[in-house]
């Protein structure tokens, strides 16, 4: 549920304006580049400015919240925050249960990292985070999966030889790859989920048109890509 | 598809035979049912298995805690100490991360880093040192009478040991054992959750509750089935850990048997 | 934290350490430390009340009742804690919405359940939206100290429910001899001496609330394994001044060793206790106590 007091951003910004509505952002915080909590507690990254953006130019008063990555959705639906920006990949199981914006990413594809550019991807054992696209998707390939609680886990086994390789979002593996000689990025890649999009009740119509349009006019004057690229997630729009 | 169905291709998928995809979509409650309850199989194999070797090292532990010599007294009060003192998440991090290490050196220590083992050791651990915990109170507590009488009669060393001390020992400890049990196969929900990783989709019936409430976004279903099958299990061993207690209290008047019940009623 | 902190690449050794050591991120984790003792010592009596409450409810004369305190206690303790703490905040909060929804907008006339969602009045909301981020802290707080405390509340009532029947039978009937009331017994010469009977478990129940913290991130409270693993894996340079390979390892260390201090602590503090209520007790101990002091 809730957590972390963060600052508001975007309330220096809509100061101007006429009594903004208090919308709660709940994001995961442990996600680089999509999000991440910095050397200071904060919560950081491409969603951080994306989100703190659309709250200005939407004209609401925003505050962000951190939650587990399993139960974000529940507490969602519940209420117990209003918007969820997690990188959460549009895909239609979850629009079942919730709506999403238009996407702010393209979609991302998945990456392996291996410790050799020669790991047997399509019969050998690929590790993933428990609950991931990723692992759905290894489940019905030929290879076998092997299952960690936390993204963290999945690159020690690779490290220590437990996996040949891991499953994971192109934008999560690729800074672990150039900093660690060990490691590496196959050239192969799945594409597997669509766009990032913000995560809304379906009740909530109303604030989706807002979050829309703010999108909407960041892609439209170019302000989107800038942030895509400075934080290396996917090509632009 | 019917149930019926349902039951063939997922009942033993925690160990790895029938369907080998898990169900995707249109989840219906019989899945649910199924697949957590076949994850039951892993709670009940590490429950039972720990809780075997656990009660046999359990009894040397205790012994050595309550034992004259410094060399066995003082490693079994520290190998207590630790596992009481530490939450299990954190042992089966380092239990996790050790085996690693020891494969990497010996291959022999391969097949730990799996759960089915390496989960097995943390948890075998673990219980010895919480029953050995209880033993050790029990053999303190042993009346003083039954010891002298047992003297009287002429039993000494080992035969009264097993004929005299250990029984009383175990006869007093039994309530609080059985609470031990009970938290022990609770604590087998831990092992994918936190330690071990699992592999191709095998796992204990927390690992399916947590599919299931990943997949429908709806903790309200797969979770309380979870609690039912675990308020079952807890019903099966309250009612053989009584099984065990009467026999143990058999010589006692009825009267004084129900009182042993109530007394001790020392949880871990 | 310190002034040569602005550009930790070049820092020695320990100067880095103490820069690293002091970042808000580790602040986070040593406020963690107190948030997890606070909450300790919020839910050790609540929990503590919510057990005596069951144990009550347990040997009341009123069958319902009864029924109530025998199931609560039997039905909490048969499902192990992770399940609980996996919905039921979720639960507890949506009860507590609900009830506040049917008090304050009676003339609602929306579904409270549309499809997945749950929607409730604005003013029903708990803590309201409007709110200042510190009061939905505290909320969420509130609510991990009701969960652990309705918990560990039942393993307490089965508890305190062994205790009141071990106080020797003698006792209470002197006390109906002396012409006491039920209530009078009860409170004056039942409670003050089950505690004796109860210690023993309700210290062990204590080592086990102290080792339950790590599922306290479950409840949405940031607890000190939660920033353990969060500090201690794999940092990269892009996304941090302090980059580090996987030092999990060391946190957990640390962990341990907190874990490890805090139970001696308690153990040498409950032992006191322990002496501290055996005396004056017809118990055995009781007995070796007198015998010592004469």
């Amino acid at each position: 549920m809730n957590k972390l007091i963060l600052s508001t951003a975007a309330l220096a910004l809509t100061a101007g304006f006429a009594m903004a509505d208090t919308v709660r952002l709940g994001t995961e915080g442990a996600y680089p580049p999509y999000n991440f909590i910095d050397d200071s507690g904060e919560v950081a990254g491409f969603e951080r400015e994306v989100g703190d953006e659309v709250c200005a130019r939407a004209e609401l008063d925003c505050e962000w919240v951190t939650n587990e990555w399993d139960s974000i959705i529940p507490n969602l639906v519940s209420g117990n925050y209003d918007v969820i920006i997690a990188g959460m990949s549009i895909t239609d199981e979850r629009d079942e249960v919730i709506d999403f914006t238009q996407n702010y990413t393209q979609p991302d594809p998945s990456g392996y990292l291996a410790a050799s550019a020669d790991a047997d991807i399509e019969g050998g054992v690929l590790a993933a985070q428990t609950g991931t696209i990723q692992a759905a998707f290894i489940a019905s390939s030929g290879a076998t999966l092997v299952e960690f609680a936390t993204p963290e886990e999945t690159i020690s086994a690779v490290k220590n030889g437990e996996a040949d390789a891991v499953l994971a979002d192109d934008a999560y593996l690729r800074p672990i790859a150039s900093e660690d000689d060990a490691l590496l990025m196959l050239e192969k890649t799945e594409l597997l989920g669509g766009g990032v999009g913000l995560g809304v009740r379906e009740s909530d119509g109303e604030l989706k048109a807002k979050l829309d349009a703010a999108i909407q006019s960041m892609k439209d004057d170019g302000s989107l890509n800038e942030l895509l690229a400075k934080w290396e997630i996917g090509p632009g729009f | 598809m019917s149930c019926l169905q349902t039951i063939q291709d997922y009942g033993l998928r925690a160990v790895g035979y029938g369907e080998r995809l898990l169900p995707k979509e249109d989840f219906t409650l019989c899945e649910q049912f199924t697949l957590i309850g076949s994850g039951m199989i892993w709670n009940v194999y590490f429950g039972v298995l720990a809780l075997i070797l656990g009660f046999f090292f359990a009894n040397a532990l205790a012994m050595a805690k309550g034992s004259r010599h410094l060399m066995l007294r003082k490693p079994a009060e520290w190998f207590i100490f630790v596992f009481r003192g530490s939450p299990l998440f954190v042992q089966f991090f380092f239990g996790y991360f050790l085996f690693l290490s020891l494969k990497q050196v010996y291959p022999i220590f391969t097949p730990f880093t799996a759960a089915w083992l390496g989960a097995l050791v943390v948890l075998f651990l673990n219980t010895a040192a919480y029953s050995a915990e209880i033993f050790y109170g029990a053999l303190r507590s042993i009346p003083k009478g039954d010891v002298e009488s047992a003297d009287a009669y002429g039993f000494s060393g080992w035969p009264r040991f097993r004929k005299i001390v250990w029984p009383t020992m175990l006869r007093l400890a039994w309530p609080a054992y059985t609470n031990e049990a009970i938290f022990l196969f609770h604590a087998s929900a831990l092992v994918f959750f936190s330690g071990f990783p699992s592999w191709q989709q095998r796992g204990d019936a927390l690992y399916y509750a947590n599919y299931f409430a990943d997949k429908t976004f709806n903790p309200f279903v797969p979770y309380p089935i979870f609690a039912g099958y675990f308020i079952i299990l807890t019903l099966i061993i309250v009612s053989i850990f009584g099984l065990v207690n009467r026999r143990l209290n058999r010589h006692l008047p009825q009267e004084a048997r129900r009182k042993m019940k109530l007394k001790m009623n020392v949880i871990r | 934290m310190f002034s040569f902190c602005t550009d930790p690449d070049v820092l020695g050794q320990f100067q880095w350490l103490s820069c690293y050591l002091t970042t808000g991120k580790h602040m986070s984790l040593y406020v963690s430390v107190v948030v997890v003792l606070v909450l300790l010592a919020i839910t050790a009596p609540t929990a503590l009340l919510f057990g005596f409450g069951g144990a009550v409810a347990a040997r009341s004369r009123i069958p319902p009742v009864r029924w109530f305190g025998k199931s609560y206690i039997a039905i909490v303790r048969g499902v192990p804690d992770i399940a609980f703490f996996l919905f039921f905040v979720i639960a507890l909060d949506q009860a507590f919405e609900w009830m506040r929804h049917k008090v304050l907008c009676p003339d609602w006339t929306d579904p409270i359940r549309q499809g997945n969602d749950f929607v409730v009045c604005q003013a029903a909301k708990l803590p309201l939206s409007s709110s200042p981020q510190w009061v939905h802290e505290t909320y969420g707080f509130f609510v991990a100290v009701l969960t652990f405390a309705i918990v560990f509340g039942a393993f307490a009532g089965n508890i305190l429910f062994g205790a009141m029947r071990a106080v020797p039978r003698p006792q209470l009937e002197t006390a109906e001899a002396y012409g006491l009331s039920r209530r009078q017994t009860f409170w004056r010469i039942l409670v003050p001496q089950m505690w004796v009977f109860a210690l023993p478990g309700l210290s062990n129940l204590w080592m086990v609330l102290i080792k339950a913290t790590p599922l306290l991130f479950l409840l949405g409270v940031e607890d000190i394994v939660y920033w353990a693993r969060e500090l201690g894996g794999t940092k990269t340079s892009r996304f941090t001044d302090y980059p580090h390979g996987d030092w999990r390892m060391y946190y957990f260390a640390g962990l341990l060793v907190f874990y490890l201090i805090f139970t001696r602590i308690s153990e040498i503090f409950l032992e006191r206790l322990m002496q501290r209520l055996t005396r004056g007790q017809a118990t055995t101990g009781g007995e070796a106590q007198r015998k010592a002091a004469a």
